[in-house]
């Protein structure tokens, strides 16, 4: 086996493992290239079909072809697609591009406030009706106890330190002090009430790992990942306040694992173009401890 | 490749991390440089540790809390380095890092020598399986590279590995902080022939899939998709050892059902006719049979795994609650969820200093201990020891929703239906006969006193027809009781499904248990008790017979028969509740007068 099909094969196992044991399974899709992987391990791991609702926070900062390829992909693969939002903090305005929060205020009010309250189901989840094709209200308000995210150990230090099967409490808090165990493909499956699981799949994967399955499969992947035609690509998807393009003419798949492997990135951090990392030390983790993916 | 990073608290395994990322420029620009700031800022000298230590706790107390991955290349091939945490407390971390790892690096540092997680990390890797390790003197710069302090722990530690049974691949002085022998050779060991750290790591063998052992594919569930306009039931799992081709025999454990490999499935792949270890892939079968997960395929003619309940293993002990004789827990291996108790402590071992305890009633935090255990249904399993099976021979177990303990199988001892035998034989022993006698009661009665099972796919049918059997008999003045799982559920069993809170196989095979010992006393108060059971398997109607003697049981069927049991009546699908409840009431006056 190639290292690219034993990643391929764990990853698969974690996501069958976590099918079979939690009932109100769901998974975020950023629309980044990291979860678009993840949604194709899931048609990987069962035979084309997506089992569960994908869900998606929307902050409504998201690079519009973030939005417009998110929609392409529902409709052709016919998924199951659910949204949510701060809609309150939208309304009154109080964000960091309208001058009212700082960048993690943000990320904290339009991220892990908005992930937190969809998945418990306390604010609206907004569900995609194939019938209607369009977005309407969903009904079932119960929380997911299973969530399944894309988190990468190679993306920042506290991401490092995570398990496949990462337990969250009431308030969504992460005790990284306190982990369970994890062994011999044996994870945390059985949990209190009240409790819900964080499923990382992909947490082997490198940033090089991930382009290399997106070229082997022929994945497709938002535009914005290649060169714009000023010489400028996405090597990170986020806000577009919080996010700058790279410079490079990589405007391919080939091309940008080139890149990563011997070319210009193979010594710079992904998140270098992800301003919310720049403010203070252990954002992420603090970030993360409270809930933000 | 994987290679965990153990050893004694700060013998400095997270400086040698850093320091072998620094000199094999796998650093992202600028990384050095902003550790080196952060430091300034804390007022605290630099270390090539706070590359790997990125929680704010591990920096501000200068230890390693959880283990990390670390990802770089060498010239030979890509690395997940696991810095694993060498304090005490953190064990199972250590763990969780070491059980993913095919080799292991252990630290030991130069000026303090082998120390208790020295030695016990070098056991616990062991016993994890890890075969490969390599040993890493640290500090070396601190004992003036002096040979001699060198020599002496390579004695003493190499002597300790010897007792554990593991074959170290080398000894290197080190100097973490300077990098001395981590890449390069260091000239201030002139002493030192052996290679460098990283040249050594490259030279290791990579841990293969075991493709050439007999065919193990745990079943770990089974899909049924609407999506692909079929109605072919998939056998989802990842192939643990041996290969497996499209027209293969194969046979499913415990339930030793058999059929053929008609097709193995795959998404955006071309169809394959064969599919070996380490795939996580599906089957269809040429006969749609009712599969569970759980169930282990293998390949006739190969070598079977073992079928049973009862095993001896060498286990670890990590919850803070001991491991109690007697007691209940959740078993998992491979792809198996079951209920186990410990039958037999055997004797504990100080994984530190080797001693042994025999004799003992639980097994401490961090304990190591050799016991007997008794799942509570039959399980397929092999012997952790036999090289190339281990994923089907290896085990956790848990308690209270935690993994609390992991273990390795070492023998098969026997089978369930005979402690259940034996625990009938006990019951018997024990019983204090009332002054009435069964023979009088009968002729009381009327009837001869059973337990009736009504099972089938369709439950609430079930339901339905077992209350016309007890009001039929009842009115024509039989002693006779309904009593369902549900009433145990509620009542007796309720602390059963709070105290595991486990998937609903566990609490049901403890439900079954329990049945079977309420149906006991019922029947032997005269009575003809009915119940029903959705779906029971051959392994269940056994053990309702066992607990229920010395009265019968008789098993009557609804609908399709999935796990091959006999029944003693079957019910045609086309008979409506009314009919089928009179089928039930003939077969039971058959019963009464044979």
């Amino acid at each position: 086996m190639t290292a690219l099909e034993r990643l391929e094969a764990q990853s698969v196992y974690i996501l069958r493992e976590a099918y079979r044991e939690f009932s109100r399974l769901c998974m975020l899709w950023s629309i980044g290239k990291d979860s678009t992987v993840l949604l194709w391990l899931t048609r990987k791991a069962f035979f084309g079909e997506v089992p569960f609702p994908l869900v998606h926070v929307d902050t409504s900062f998201k690079i519009p072809e973030m939005i417009a390829y998110r929609d392409r992909l529902v409709r052709s693969w016919r998924l199951n697609l659910i949204y949510g939002q701060n809609r309150a903090a939208l309304d009154a305005r109080r964000t960091f591009p309208a001058g009212a929060l700082s960048r993690i205020e943000c990320c904290k009010a339009l991220k892990t406030d908005a992930l937190v309250n969809t998945l418990s189901g306390a604010w609206p989840r907004y569900r995609f009706d194939h019938a209607q094709d369009r977005y309407v209200v969903d009904a079932n308000t119960e929380p997911y106890t299973g969530v399944i995210v894309g988190a990468r150990a190679d993306e920042e230090g506290s991401r490092s330190k995570e398990r496949y099967f990462s337990p969250r409490d009431q308030h969504s808090d992460w005790d990284v002090g306190d982990q369970p165990p994890e062994l011999w493909n044996q994870f945390k499956t059985d949990f209190a009430p009240g409790t819900h699981v964080r499923v990382h799949p992909l947490l082997d994967w490198t940033e090089l790992n991930i382009w290399e399955y997106i070229d082997a499969e022929r994945i497709p992947v938002v535009p914005l990942y290649f060169d714009q035609g000023d010489g400028t690509r996405y090597r990170s998807l986020g806000c577009y306040p919080c996010t700058t393009p790279v410079e490079s003419t990589a405007s391919t798949v080939a091309e940008i694992v080139d890149e990563l492997r011997t070319g210009k990135f193979s010594h710079v951090s992904e998140r270098s173009g992800r301003e919310q990392d720049k403010e203070g030390d252990g954002t992420l983790e603090t970030l993360r401890r409270g809930g933000y993916m | 490749m994987n290679v965990v990073i153990v050893g004694h608290v700060d013998h400095g395994k997270s400086t040698v991390v850093g320091r072998l990322l620094h000199d094999t420029g796998a650093l992202p620009d600028g990384r050095i440089e902003q550790v080196r700031r952060n430091c300034e800022r804390a007022g605290k000298p630099f270390e090539y540790a706070f590359l790997i230590d990125a929680l704010r706790d591990e920096q501000a107390q200068g230890i390693t809390i959880d283990a990390a991955r670390v990802f770089f290349r060498s010239a030979r091939r890509r690395y997940i380095i696991i810095d694993a945490p060498g304090h005490v407390e953190f064990l199972k971390n250590m763990i969780s890092g070491a059980a993913r790892a095919e080799a292991a690096i252990l630290v030991i540092d130069a000026r303090e020598g082998v120390r208790e997680n020295s030695r016990r990390h070098g056991f616990m890797a062991a016993m994890l399986g890890i075969r490969q390790i390599v040993v890493a003197v640290n500090k070396i710069d601190l004992v003036d590279f002096d040979q001699a302090v060198f020599a002496a722990i390579h004695r003493e530690y190499a002597a300790f590995l010897d007792e554990v049974q593991v074959a170290p691949a080398a000894f290197i002085p080190v100097s973490g902080r300077f990098g001395d022998n981590l890449v390069t050779a260091s000239p201030r060991t002139p002493w030192y022939e052996g290679r460098p750290l990283l040249e050594q790591i490259d030279a290791l063998a990579g841990a293969g899939p075991e493709t050439e052992q007999a065919l193990r594919l745990p079943v770990q569930d089974v899909y049924k998709f609407p999506v692909r306009g079929d109605d072919a039931r998939i056998i989802a799992g990842t192939i643990t050892a041996g290969r497996v081709a499209v027209g293969d025999q194969v046979e499913f454990l415990p339930s030793r059902k058999r059929t053929r490999v008609r097709s193995i499935e795959g998404f955006n792949t071309a169809p394959a006719r064969t599919a070996a270890a380490g795939a996580a892939t599906g089957v269809t079968l040429t006969e749609e049979l009712y599969v569970r997960p759980g169930e282990v395929m293998h390949r006739v003619g190969e070598a079977a795994p073992q079928v049973g309940t009862t095993f001896r293993a060498n286990l670890f002990w990590l919850d803070r609650n001991p491991l109690v004789r007697g007691r209940r827990y959740l078993l998992k291996l491979a792809t198996t969820r079951v209920t186990v108790h410990v039958k037999e402590i055997v004797q504990a071992l100080d994984a530190d200093t080797l001693e042994r305890t025999r004799a003992k009633q639980h097994v401490g935090r961090h304990e190591v201990a050799e016991c007997v255990l008794e799942t509570h249904k039959p399980i397929a399993f092999d012997l952790g020891v036999d090289a190339g099976l281990v994923a089907t021979g290896r085990f956790v177990l848990v308690d209270q929703y935690e993994i609390a303990g992991g273990g390795i199988i070492t023998e098969f001892v026997s089978d369930l239906s005979e402690s259940l035998r034996e625990h009938v034989r006990r019951r018997a022993y024990a019983w204090m006969d009332g002054a009435v006698s069964g023979g009088e009661r009968a002729e009381r009665y009327g009837q001869r006193p059973c337990l009736v099972v009504l099972t089938g796919s369709v439950h609430p049918l079930l339901v339905r027809v077992a209350r016309d059997v007890e009001r039929e008999l009842f009115g024509r003045g039989g002693a006779v009781y309904y009593f369902g799982l549900a009433n145990l559920a509620g009542g007796l069993d309720a602390d059963v499904a709070r105290e595991h809170q486990s998937s609903s196989g566990e609490t049901r095979d403890e439900n079954i248990r329990h049945l079977g010992e309420i149906a006991h006393f019922l029947t032997d108060s005269g009575q003809i008790v009915l119940t029903t059971v959705a779906d029971i398997d051959g392994y269940e109607a056994e053990t309702l017979r066992i607990l229920n003697q010395p009265n019968p049981i008789l098993v009557i069927r609804a609908g399709e028969d999935r796990h091959g049991v006999e029944a003693d009546l079957v019910l045609p699908p086309d008979l409506s509740p009314e009919q089928a409840a009179a089928a039930v009431c003939r077969r039971l006056r058959q019963h009464d007068r044979a």
